[in-house]
């Protein structure tokens, strides 16, 4: 199934309306403000995560996730995991209010020291590999079409698609089994699509470049 | 009757407002976020990292040959020298655009976007109007954002499905030969950096100036 989330291609969005670059705040309401700080400060408890996160936003109904607004979604996800990993439980949540008794707490909220060197030194989300990469650069190769329910990094746009390798980018965390937890790498590959081979009726069709797993991928003629 | 204080208080705050300060108070009273630290977070986002970090690595790259190399064989490296690294520019690339070649960089599938050379993303990068057509009509799209490209140029769509992150190093513009790094800086918006304006000529900064 597809998610809300998926809009590579979809069509009637409307218009993007770009606020002038020198006009924009980056945050326009201080709710946002606050989701963006709440999300970053419960990821750093350990407790889930980019995927894991991604796929909390992406579970919600399509439609609901399109028109919401950006950070929407962000605060149904962290709301989400919250109560999904037992730091909150869903009458907290609802009554805005501690109700447990004791508040049993494995996880420690990190000071703004520690918060501080998170944020500065990253996640890499490269990791070690005992296999050999099963492509090559220049081979062509499809997009394995994807029926799976659970989250993914393969855009529905390029299912079913050929295109060509052109650049092995090491071996990463892949983000299908990220998602539920299981932390295995796999190789990365770039892979450019001509835009006919994508848009087969749209005019001025542009090559993609696109990041894809190698199970994502099989080899085309 | 004249106001004393500037707050809006003919609006009760949204249905929104209270549902993220009731989540705040909840995580605060349950030690799960430290509101100290909430601040450090959103005031290095809104304040420190942003787009004047990008700024700074183009306009190097522009004059300065060596970095240039340096930038184009490990991005994340290269700007790491220049003390922007972490959250989200772990693994950092930087594509170039030439007289054949015009970039442009979209998260189909969220909003991955490089935070230490840009910050975070404005509004239109994660709407579903830009993330739906990047891929599929980026001529309309950067028509839309009033970009007009030579007619040789051929456009490069960059959809960030990986960690990986992707930065714009745009074309150095015309008449700025004899120009430091550090007027340079100003050319450089953060629109030429995602690939959907061109850097800003001179002409354009003085009509910016005015």
């Amino acid at each position: 199934m597809k998610g809300g989330h998926d809009l590579g291609g979809q069509l009637d969005m409307g218009p993007i309306n770009p606020e002038p670059e020198s006009q924009e705040p980056v945050f326009h309401f201080e709710w946002e403000r606050r989701v963006f700080g709440l999300t970053l400060a419960t990821g750093m408890l350990g407790k889930w995560n980019i995927d894991e996160s991604r796929h909390a936003r992406e579970r919600q109904d399509p439609l609901v996730y399109v028109q919401n607004s950006y950070y929407e979604n962000w605060l149904e996800g962290i709301e989400t995991l919250l109560v999904e990993k037992g730091l909150i439980s869903a009458d907290e949540l609802k009554q805005g209010t501690a109700t447990s008794a004791q508040i049993e707490q494995v996880v420690s909220a990190p000071s703004p020291e520690v918060a501080n060197k998170i944020l500065a030194s990253g996640a890499p989300s490269t990791m070690e590999s005992d296999s050999e990469p099963l492509y090559s650069k220049g081979e062509r190769v499809a997009v394995k079409a994807s029926e799976a329910v659970g989250h993914t990094r393969a855009p529905k746009y390029v299912q079913g698609r050929t295109g060509v390798v052109t650049a092995l980018l090491g071996c990463h965390s892949y983000p299908d089994s990220n998602a539920s937890g299981v932390h295995e790498g796999q190789h990365l590959y770039r892979v450019s699509f001509a835009g006919d081979d994508l848009w087969e009726s749209r005019s001025e069709a542009a090559e993609v470049l696109i990041d894809l797993w190698e199970p994502y991928l099989e080899a085309s003629r | 009757m004249p106001h004393d204080h500037d707050h809006d208080h003919t609006e009760p705050p949204s249905d929104l407002e209270l549902r993220v300060k009731a989540l705040e108070s909840l995580l605060v009273e349950k030690g799960l976020v430290k509101p100290e630290t909430l601040n450090t977070i959103i005031e290095t986002y809104e304040h420190k990292v942003g787009p004047r970090n990008g700024a700074h690595v183009v306009a190097k790259a522009w004059v300065d040959e060596e970095f240039k190399q340096a930038l184009m064989n490990d991005a994340t490296e290269a700007v790491a020298n220049l003390g922007y690294c972490g959250r989200q520019g772990e693994h950092l690339e930087v594509v170039e655009n030439t007289a054949e070649v015009h970039n442009l960089v979209v998260c189909t599938l969220c909003s991955c976007y490089p935070w230490t050379v840009l910050g975070l993303p404005p509004a239109w990068y994660k709407s579903a109007p830009y993330r739906s057509r990047a891929v599929s009509d980026p001529h309309a799209v950067l028509k839309e954002f009033g970009t007009e490209l030579d007619e040789q140029q051929k456009i490069r769509v960059w959809d960030s499905t990986s960690e990986m992150r992707y930065l714009v190093l745009p074309q150095r513009p015309e008449g700025t030969e004899n120009w430091s790094e550090l007027q340079l800086q100003q050319l450089v918006s953060r629109n030429s950096m995602i690939g959907v304006e061109l850097a800003r000529s001179p002409r354009q900064l003085e009509e910016k100036d005015k």
